[in-house]
């Protein structure tokens, strides 16, 4: 099992620069590119499964990738590289048997590490999917103003970092839902409401930014009220 | 996780083959399984879905206001539900206003209506720059706005999952349900694009 690792931020894009130009549509791409894209994709899927975990210890999985593993081999790279920390966090392999097998897979003849004894998460989730029926009261109502907090705490995170610290006006009250701080450690689902935040994108960015509005959503737990 | 990425650059192709065989001899993983799960969302799910949605709420009134007020539930009338679409909420594009649909923290997207996301949805530099600068992200991809035109951009961040109701296009008029199926494009239900007739 894992403890709470600090995300490395790799995955927290949103206002980044150096990233260069917009990519062009392709409207005729196949869904998987190549073969192994839709073999990735299905092991991940069935690797939360398989560890006991959820999908956002999965997103947490992908966040602590460095930014090579991130980057380097695409969206479903990721993806394979997220679900192998899954199965080694809950002792499904062990790590440096996927790189043996490789090995033996190409001629080598290298020993491969047994496999170890399971450890899943203990934990059950009280419902299926992300969305719950809560008894507390919204604590914001539409048209309220409110700032998203500023929060570097380690651990998993939707909280971007470029709406920290800014004030929006909440535009729709959302289904409540579990949170993925904790559920991707297996700590709690605190659910709780989410709300839909619109920005202006001069608070954002400041004055010489486009103007436009973001929306996005927070869970109550990264809100305050902004006086 | 490995720190040193020199040690373990295998191809990823081999990579994903290695640990497919290892979880399938230990019995962990059924390829049968696995090739469900792509046939899926390569033949079943994908943007053909959310075409019948648009061209359905194009042509019949009170079902767009249905899906405006509740996009789970209208879209669970033809059907549509599933993994990435537990809450649905439809946004429609207008004369003056412009939403686009981002994830900037994974790629999340709503697999019921639109399948798998696209390479561009994906890529580091949509996910980086349409939160801050959107007109000159969506230019580069080929849709300038006017300066009149309010952009509202939505950025994925909790598990409800925006859907985009582009505009119906002036010389469509005329044309049957079924055939603005086929003129509804994935990219302008996301946001990048607009409807041609």
């Amino acid at each position: 099992m894992t403890g709470i690792q600090a995300a490395s931020g790799v995955a927290d894009l949103g206002g980044a620069e150096g990233w260069g130009v917009a990519p062009l549509l392709d409207p005729a791409e196949p869904v998987f590119k190549e073969e192994w894209e839709g073999r990735a994709f299905a092991l991940s899927l069935l690797s939360m499964r398989i560890s006991g975990t959820n999908l956002d210890a999965f997103r947490h999985a992908m966040n602590r990738l460095d930014s090579e593993h991130y980057f380097d081999d695409g969206y479903y790279g990721r993806w394979l590289y997220g679900a192998e920390n899954l199965l080694m966090d809950s002792d499904i392999i062990a790590p440096g048997a996927v790189e043996a097998r490789a090995a033996n897979m190409t001629g080598g003849h290298v020993d491969e590490p047994p496999a170890p004894e399971p450890h899943k998460p203990e934990y059950a989730p009280t419902a299926g999917g992300s969305i719950r029926v809560i008894e507390a009261p919204q604590r914001f109502q539409v048209g309220q103003q409110v700032r998203a907090k500023v929060m570097q705490a380690p651990g998993h995170t939707r909280l971007q970092k470029y709406t920290q610290g800014h004030v929006g006006v909440v535009a729709i009250v959302e289904p409540a839902q579990i949170l993925p701080d904790t559920h991707a450690h297996f700590i709690a689902e605190n659910a709780q409401w989410v709300y839909t935040v619109s920005f202006d994108s001069k608070e954002l960015f400041g004055p010489a930014a486009e103007r436009f509005t973001l929306n996005t959503d927070l869970y109550e737990d990264y809100m305050e009220e902004a006086s | 996780m490995s720190t040193d990425v020199s040690a373990d650059r295998i191809p990823i192709k081999l990579r994903a083959e290695a640990l497919e065989q290892l979880l399938v001899e230990r019995g962990l993983v059924d390829p049968n399984v696995m090739d469900s799960f792509i046939k899926t969302y390569e033949k079943d799910v994908g943007p053909l879905n959310g075409a019948k949605v648009v061209a359905k709420a194009w042509t019949d009134p009170e079902f767009k206001a249905r899906l405006l007020e509740n996009g789970t539930t209208a879209v669970a009338e033809l059907g549509f539900k599933g993994p990435q679409g537990e809450h649905i909420v439809v946004v429609e594009n207008t004369d003056t206003v412009h939403n686009v649909v981002v994830c900037t923290l994974c790629s999340c997207y709503p697999w019921p209506l639109l399948g798998l996301p696209p390479t561009w949805y994906k890529d580091p530099a949509y996910r980086a720059r349409v939160v801050k600068e959107p007109r000159t992200v969506l230019a580069e991809m080929g849709l300038t706005l006017p300066e009149s035109t309010e952009v509202t951009v939505w950025d994925s961040s909790s598990e409800v999952r925006f859907f985009v109701l582009p505009q119906r296009p002036a010389a469509s008029e005329g044309m049957s349900e079924e055939e603005l199926v086929a003129i509804v494009s994935r990219d302008a239900m996301v946001g990048v694009a607009v409807v041609g007739a």
